[in-house]
């Protein structure tokens, strides 16, 4: 146990002797935190639109006024000719053009079917589909206003109606940013305790400094478990840091227990950590830990569900994902922070957690070897 | 030229020889595709539901039935009472419930006014958002149809997707994925190869040698240069071939503005190499403050036009924003030169920025 001390208090000298690294630890992912959580958002508002109104009759100006008082619209063209409102959607100018043909209000009254014709920029298919929804439930208003303004209040009542109301859970406003804070504290979590431990032993092997430690009759698990401790302490330290800056700055929930976050956190980081100090074992030199530890990362994080929803995924791809420790414990930071759930509800990812992190501090032990 | 020549070979040899290195740098970006090819998509499907129907006849059963078959729902269980719905939104499988009002088709035939109700588990709002949408989008449609015949004055939308009519989401990773493995390979890995040298007292003797501090950079990046190319080619190939992405416009023009892209990173992959001295300040600066960026402010995943004011013009400082924007425009929009002229001058300005700024910090002697 002395010897465990030892080598976390060398460690812990020389992560705080190294001035270019401690920001680094701390400050950047905090800055990190502000910027990202702003800057991660789904959330529409100011799409351009070009209005071609060829019409120009009364239902047709007020279809147009109907979008411009939405808030996700804003016009910044109005034109007569669809060739230069495609020619503005070329140049990014405009993501939606509205055209409203010749004789719309005329077919509406005489043929009582009219149509009104939406071009949408889909090189973003999600934006792209959202913005069809909120065009078309914008026309189904208007169209219900319309009627209400022509038919007698006898034909109105012919019209069979379901009435709809929509609330949400959790999250009223649906405010974007209580649910990017979890997860991107998870990110900056991993990323700093892979790096850190990846590029640990790597460096010492690659400064020669790893001979001196071989020959010394520190045990490998003495070894490893040394190595793992204080990043481990850093890292949860940063969780907490970043939870407190969550709650201060973005004012997330935190429905349910701090401890479960905690607890969680630390089967967490133990996986992370000893999949960094196996990476580290297994390479030579710095570059390449690098290279192998920024390759898993980025499939582990477009995997976990981070901005992309796990469920949308095929079949296969979430049975590997159940390799993913990031997805689960993603999964229980927004369970517990943001909807309360108990101990009883994330017991299952808990667990897998917890094997995660027996097999691969044991791999990471039996992958290091003293000899050189 | 020739001491020069010689000193690029080296380089090469450095690269090739370190076999497991080259295997990811050509791996990461074939398996990265595939990935958001096949398994990334922010189209949403199968989401879970319950449904709590309290009237449980012909109506509601014809649009459980509707929502159901629509693709983008499935059922997780019926619910029986409200007391149940917190209950499956802590278990966290359930992203929606639907709830039908008592005596539905009643309502429905008798006052023209039935009740649906939908909850949404806006833990995750983005996903709530839509699929509240899409329930709301398949309600109105079943409405139509019950009213075709008696309702006068209907509008119908024609939608047109433009530029990517079977709304594939590969079109929107393809740009973005390539901006951040070249910003990966060139940035990233000059700057740490320079380091290197540095840490392991090596740089030393090549400043000692005959070749100047500049060939001695170009020498370093010129292998880089060269790998970031193939990766871009095997990106547009693969997405091409696999997945269908076309590039509408020039490819010559394309490979003509990734080949500034790369010269881009690499000074910038150089500046950061002259102000650091260890691999693990390179690579954690590099990875910390390029890579998150190129991800998450340039457009790549989250538009840059719904972020804050103050974020926007942030972004603005991003240069791989540029280069994804330059990217959609030719590959998909099909646009010439015409349309990126700016991007494709601030790209150019901001390696000339990058490279004074290296030459200024840019020390012969170590201390």
């Amino acid at each position: 146990m002395r010897t465990v001390l030892f080598i976390i208090q060398k460690e812990f000298l020389q992560i705080f002797r190294n001035k270019g690294m401690l920001p680094i630890i701390f400050l950047v992912p905090i800055v990190q935190l502000l910027i990202l959580v702003n800057a991660a958002t789904f959330e529409m508002k100011n799409i351009k639109v070009s209005v071609v109104d060829l019409d120009l009759s009364s239902s047709s100006r007020k279809l147009v006024s109907k979008f411009e008082g939405s808030p996700f619209y804003k016009i910044v063209q109005t034109t007569f000719s669809y060739d230069q409102a495609m020619d503005y959607m070329q140049k990014n100018k405009v993501d939606v053009i509205i055209r409203i043909p010749n004789g719309f209000e005329r077919d509406l009254v005489k043929e009582n079917h009219a149509k009104v014709q939406f071009a949408i920029n889909a090189i973003n298919q999600a934006v792209a589909g959202l913005s069809s929804a909120y065009c078309s439930s914008i026309l189904i208003d208007f169209n219900r206003e319309l009627l209400q303004d022509w038919l007698s209040p006898s034909q109105l009542s012919e019209i069979k109606n379901i009435q709809t109301d929509y609330s949400y859970w959790y999250n009223p406003k649906l405010n974007y940013k209580t649910y990017m804070v979890p997860g991107i504290l998870v990110l900056l979590v991993t990323i700093i305790g892979l790096l850190l431990s990846g590029m640990n032993i790597v460096r010492e092997k690659e400064i020669g400094t790893i001979e001196q430690i071989n020959v010394t009759p520190i045990r490998k698990i003495q070894f490893i478990a040394g190595k793992l401790a204080p990043f481990w302490i850093i890292a949860l330290f940063e969780l907490a840091f970043g939870l407190t800056i969550g709650k201060l700055v973005f004012d997330i929930p935190t429905v349910g227990s701090l401890w479960l976050i905690f607890l969680s956190g630390g089967v967490y980081l133990f996986v992370i950590l000893s999949v960094g100090l196996l990476i580290s074992t297994i390479t030579n030199t710095q570059q390449q830990a690098m290279l192998v530890s920024f390759f898993f990362m980025v499939v582990f994080i477009l995997m976990s569900g981070l901005f992309t929803s796990i469920e949308s995924m095929p079949d296969w791809a979430q049975k590997i994902d159940r390799l993913n420790p990031l997805m689960y414990f993603i999964r229980i930071m927004r369970m517990v922070l943001l909807k309360g759930s108990a101990f009883a509800d994330i017991s299952r990812d808990l667990y897998s957690l917890g094997i995660f992190a027996v097999i691969m501090s044991s791999l990471a032990v039996r992958r290091y070897r003293k000899v050189a | 030229m020739k001491r020069f020549l010689g000193f690029v070979i080296k380089e090469f040899y450095h690269i090739f020889r370190d076999f497991r290195t080259l295997l990811i740098l050509f791996g990461i970006p074939a398996i990265q595709l595939l990935l958001f090819g096949y398994v990334i998509t922010n189209e949403i499907k199968d989401a879970r539901i319950a449904i709590l129907d309290q009237s449980k006849d012909e109506v509601t059963r014809r649009i459980s039935e509707k929502v159901l078959s629509s693709g983008y729902f499935i059922l997780d269980r019926n619910l029986s009472s409200y007391k149940e719905i917190e209950q499956v939104f802590r278990q966290g499988n359930v992203k929606l419930v639907l709830i039908f009002g008592e005596d539905f088709s009643k309502n429905l035939d008798k006052t023209g006014n039935a009740r649906v109700q939908i909850i949404g588990d806006a833990s995750d709002p983005n996903t709530a958002n839509i699929l509240v949408n899409y329930i709301q989008g398949i309600l109105s449609n079943y409405l139509v149809s019950l009213n075709a015949e008696t309702v006068p004055m209907q509008i119908v939308p024609e939608v047109r997707m433009i530029y990517n009519g079977q709304m594939k989401g590969v079109y929107m990773f393809v740009p973005g994925l390539m901006a951040m493995l070249l910003m990966l390979i060139s940035a990233l890995m000059t700057s740490l190869s320079i380091t290197r040298e540095k840490e392991l007292g090596t740089m030393e003797l090549l400043l000692a040698s005959p070749l100047k501090p500049f060939q001695i950079i170009i020498g370093k990046v010129f292998p880089y240069v060269f790998l970031a190319f193939i990766d871009a080619c095997i990106i547009i190939i693969l997405g091409n071939l696999v997945f269908g992405v076309p590039v509408v416009g020039s490819v010559g023009l394309l490979l003509l503005e990734s080949f500034l892209f790369i010269c881009m990173a690499l000074s910038l992959g150089i500046l950061i190499s002259t102000i650091t001295s260890s691999q693990q300040i390179a690579m954690m600066l590099s990875l910390v403050a390029l890579m998150l960026p190129t991800i998450l402010l340039s457009g790549f995943i989250f538009p840059v036009e719904n972020m804050p004011l103050v974020l926007q013009w942030f972004c603005q400082i991003i240069p791989p924003k540029y280069f994804i924007t330059i990217i959609k425009s030719i590959m998909l929009q099909g646009n010439g030169f015409r349309y990126i002229a700016t991007e494709t001058c601030i790209m150019a300005g901001f390696t000339l920025l990058f490279i004074f700024i290296s030459v200024k910090k840019f020390k012969v002697r170590l201390d």
